[in-house]
């Protein structure tokens, strides 16, 4: 295969491997960095926080940052606020992606088209656009400064309704026809045939749903006006503000521990967070 | 589908036709469980985006401050905005920024999707996929934080990094370029990963039989790349780019933490812009004319995207 090409650049090439891994190497380094400094330096004491050069290992490790940060936060409350909207938005959307999905998928109605290109067309608006009048809307509810006005508006997903249409799409039509005969319903239908095959799908939907909501930071900003309703990267950026560069291992601290949740995703559930990823640019 | 309804005139007992189009028990059972299951999404959509909309156009037409009745402003507001430095350079820096976030974004993206393409063994390509999409999962906010502490002047970890090569400490925060240069390498750091991961799916759905025809040829490196890789991957290039200038020019978390919008106004970008005017100055009208402002722009390069694309995306 390789008898055309000329001697030269093949042995340019025999260097090609290494030369890709140290490469790849380095950029993995450059990307990973910042996050190990964050960990090293969360676990120096805050007199040794600004060291040069930078111990990934560092020289007198303890917990003094941790004892730090739950002393000047309530890391507690953060998380629990972080951990309640984040739960109840994931699950709130796999119910209502999942069912809006399969009917745009698999049921007949009137307006289905009309319907579903309107569903589309809301991917494109922006949140920040329209982030005035969804706080009037909440204000007007009573809404505002509550968890319940970050919860939700984010229950409809746009995306998600789009992601699980095409899930229910692939799934073969013969299921149901059979189990039509059979004399199901259209909701037995749903509920025990194609239903349970959708759990990947909405794996897919909740982990999305998690990662960017976990780290959501522009929605609590403006809605959460009393600290104990701030969620986690609130409650950092203003622990930041109220610290300055005094103490950054705990401010570094609080960092790792609001990681930590979303760490644990990404290891456990990387795959179906990457096909969300993908997708989430493919079909946009 | 409902002829019946639209004629009335139509005697009941028409033709076989007619009565089978009327729709039975499992029609109206299926009719019935649709509206069910649209019910939760299209109420919460309507609500929550499409009357928002509607009410962001309608209120940039109005003086608002919450405390006084509204008060009809026609397009004073769009004037002012027209009219206000801030507002103008928040459009600039915000363009500048998507220009050089998006450039350093896809650049890197590309430029590690296909080295990672090579030979190698799989569990290390897996080990390098991971590490590069590793920061997506992280909060944009809390990483700002951490990015603050490292491009610091005086005691960051990035000037001494750079002070092994010889380079005197950059002044990241506080001068006007290094402000605006940081906010760029924090944003490209966190999120060159999405388009990497839409770059490596892309190249996976290059049928292995082109680059073998390609060797076979004598293509290989580079000039494979850029004759027979590039144009196969132009549909993905397209998707990356567009998804890539939508979100940056919605950059806010790492602004608003790292700078503040400053030194100045040098990195202040048009949703700080909105945030500010609406939620910090309570002037809700003139924060809805910028917003839509912002959505005709993000809907202007979008489209003037997909022009351009005609000539050079090439469809399998």
């Amino acid at each position: 295969m390789t008898q055309a090409t000329p001697t030269l650049s093949r042995a340019r090439y025999a260097l090609g491997p290494w030369a890709r891994t140290a490469g790849l190497t380095v950029c993995a380094l450059l990307t990973l960095g910042p996050v190990a400094w964050t960990v090293s330096t969360s676990l120096r004491t805050p007199a040794e926080s600004f060291d040069l050069p930078p111990q990934i290992v560092p020289t007198h490790p303890g917990t003094a940052a941790y004892h730090g940060v739950f002393e000047q936060i309530d890391v507690w409350l953060l998380a629990l606020n972080s951990t309640l909207v984040t739960a109840l938005i994931a699950a709130g959307q796999m119910v209502t992606a999942g069912l809006a999905g399969y009917a745009f998928a698999r049921l007949d109605f009137r307006f289905k088209k009309p319907l579903f290109a309107l569903v589309l067309a809301t991917m494109m608006v922006p949140l920040q656009v329209t982030i005035v009048p969804v706080f009037l809307v909440l204000k007007s509810m009573g809404l505002t400064d509550t968890l319940l006005g970050l919860i939700v508006p984010a229950f409809p997903t746009a995306f998600g309704t789009f992601l699980m249409r095409q899930y229910f799409l692939g799934m073969p039509k013969d299921l149901g026809e059979a189990a039509m005969l059979d004399g199901a319903g259209p909701w037995r239908i749903f509920r025990s045939v194609y239903a349970p095959l959708a759990r990947p799908g909405l794996a897919i939907v909740g982990v999305l749903a998690f990662n960017y909501h976990w780290n959501e930071f522009f929605r609590p900003l403006i809605l959460e006006t009393s600290g104990r309703n701030y969620t986690l990267p609130l409650g950092l950026v203003s622990l930041q503000g109220n610290l300055g560069t005094g103490s950054v291992s705990v401010v570094l601290a609080g960092v790792v521990l609001s990681m930590l949740p979303a760490v644990a995703v990404f290891v456990v559930g990387q795959r179906p967070l990457r096909e969300g990823i993908t997708s989430a640019g493919v079909n946009r | 589908m409902t002829d019946t309804r639209i004629s009335p005139a139509r005697p009941r007992t028409a033709s076989p036709a007619a009565r089978a189009v009327r729709p039975g028990p499992r029609e109206r059972g299926t009719r019935l469980l649709a509206a069910v299951f649209l019910a939760p999404t299209v109420v919460g959509i309507v609500v929550f985006t499409v009357v928002p909309i509607v009410g962001s156009v309608v209120l940039s037409l109005f003086h608002w401050n919450v405390i006084d009745p509204p008060g009809f402003a026609g397009a004073a507001n769009y004037r002012e905005a027209f009219g206000d430095s801030t507002v103008l350079v928040s459009f600039r820096n915000t363009l500048v920024f998507m220009v050089f976030a998006v450039a350093a974004q896809l650049l890197i993206a590309l430029a590690l999707a296909l080295t990672l393409n090579g030979r190698m063994p799989a569990w290390l390509r897996s080990v390098f996929r991971s590490a590069f999409f590793f920061p997506l999962v992280l909060s944009a906010a809390s990483i700002s934080v951490v990015m603050k502490y490292l491009f610091n002047q005086d005691f960051g970890v990035v000037n001494w990094l750079i002070g092994l090569f010889g380079i005197a400490p950059v002044p990241w925060l506080t001068s006007e370029h290094g402000a605006m240069a940081t906010v760029v390498i924090v944003y490209v750091w966190q999120q060159f990963g999405f388009s990497f991961l839409l770059f490596v799916g892309g190249l996976n759905n290059i049928p292995k039989e082109i680059h073998e025809a390609a060797a076979l040829d004598g293509a290989t490196g580079p000039r494979k790349h850029l004759a027979i890789t590039l144009p196969l991957l132009s549909p993905t290039l397209l998707v990356a780019s567009v998804v890539g200038i939508i979100n940056a020019l919605q950059v806010f978390e790492q602004p608003y933490v790292l700078t503040d919008g400053g030194p100045g106004d040098s990195t202040r970008t048009v949703v700080m812009v909105i945030y500010e005017k609406a939620f910090e100055q309570l002037r809700f009208g003139e924060a809805s004319a910028v917003g839509v402002l912002l959505f005709v722009l993000i809907m202007a390069v979008t489209a003037l995207q997909f022009r351009l694309s005609r000539r050079f995306v090439h469809y399998q």
